[in-house]
């Protein structure tokens, strides 16, 4: 373990399970973590305009899901973002 | 109704062979009619550590190539007479067998075999696709690395793009003490990333290399690791037991208990 993680108070097996997500969904999508990373950038972007949320707490990951109007079930992006402060920005 | 289940894992390294030889050990205990096959052709190891490698005559390519019966090549355990190993070659490679005869091979075991385990080499290339063709379930074995899992997870996708029915996942290696100190994923992270139902779970034990060592699989004997394979083995035919992870005694207070009990 880094001294930065441990100032940070994150273990090695938290840091292996953040890592393996981004991992899988690069896998599975044939693009990159940076790339996923820039993703998630973005959505930090966006939603920080309205909710107060910390940039280390979003996760993003590949699932399967059923959609109405489509019989299979397919692919799908989600993404998880907790929300500190619901009424910060003035907006509700 | 007999049973075909593929123990597979993408990545080299993880116990597939280990838990393939504990399952039919622990089947076999319980009473079932087993047939353990190895299907690493070229690389044969589960002789070994079910402790039969001195009795091998004839091996899985001999049979699918017609030069025995299944009955010749077939080895009965030292133990449980109701426990058989068909051996791989060690001298030929993956190419010798194609998918159909594997599927004709399992079909032809289900007559006399109530399990039919058939041990998967590591990799995704044509040993993997003879191994899973005839299987009815896979259990995917994984431990708690990030190489181990990345592999299990692009397993897992293949095995549900060939709609294979029922897949499960055993976690191999757990250090409860590391997992405790969060310096080791613990079960549930494993099994919330690959999003596969848990079969069960296996201690890191100084035991498995023992019983390795002597070729004696420990399924069923009073060793951390040997209780929780007898579990996995009681839940494949169908008892409800709770899934826990049995100490390995590295942990302090088991340490102290352990002291205790020996003092």
């Amino acid at each position: 373990m880094t001294r930065r993680s441990r100032m940070l108070g994150r273990r090695s097996g938290e840091i292996a399970r953040k890592r393996l997500k981004l991992l899988l969904v690069a896998d599975k999508t044939n693009c990159s973590p940076e790339f996923l990373e820039m993703i998630k950038d973005d959505i930090f972007q966006v939603v920080s305009k309205y909710m107060e949320i910390d940039s280390g707490d979003i996760e993003v990951g590949l699932t399967k899901a059923f959609f109405y109007g489509i019989s299979d079930c397919v692919p799908a992006f989600y993404t998880n973002i907790p929300i500190r402060c619901l009424s910060c920005k003035g907006i509700m | 109704m007999s049973e075909v289940i593929v123990i597979t894992s993408g990545k080299g390294g993880v116990g597939k062979t280990t838990t393939s030889a504990n399952i039919g050990t622990g089947l076999a205990m319980l009473g079932m009619r087993v047939a353990l096959i190895d299907t690493d052709i070229g690389l044969r190891n589960l002789d070994v550590v079910m402790g039969l490698e001195n009795r091998i005559v004839y091996n899985l390519v001999d049979v699918v190539e017609g030069n025995c019966r299944m009955k010749q090549a077939l080895i009965r355990d030292k133990r449980y007479p109701n426990l058989y190993l068909l051996p791989s070659a060690q001298t030929r490679d993956k190419s010798a067998v194609n998918p159909e005869q594997m599927i004709k091979l399992t079909e032809d075991l289900k007559e006399d075999f109530d399990y039919i385990l058939l041990d998967c080499p590591a990799g995704i290339e044509q040993g993997f696709r003879n191994a899973i063709a005839g299987a009815d379930r896979a259990l995917v074995v994984t431990t708690p690395e990030v190489s181990a899992i990345r592999d299990a997870d692009r397993i897992i996708g293949l095995l549900e793009a060939r709609d294979m029915g029922q897949v499960q996942l055993i976690v191999n290696r757990v250090r409860t003490d590391m997992v405790r100190r969060g310096d080791m994923m613990s079960v549930d992270d494993v099994m919330d990333i690959l999003a596969v139902p848990l079969l069960g779970a296996i201690p890191d034990d100084e035991s498995i290399v023992v019983s390795t060592n002597q070729g004696e699989p420990l399924a069923g004997t009073d060793t951390p690791a040997g209780q929780a394979y007898l579990d996995i083995c009681k839940r494949l035919l169908g008892e409800d037991i709770p899934l826990s992870v049995h100490d390995t005694g590295r942990g302090l207070i088991s340490r102290i208990t352990g002291f205790l009990k020996r003092a």
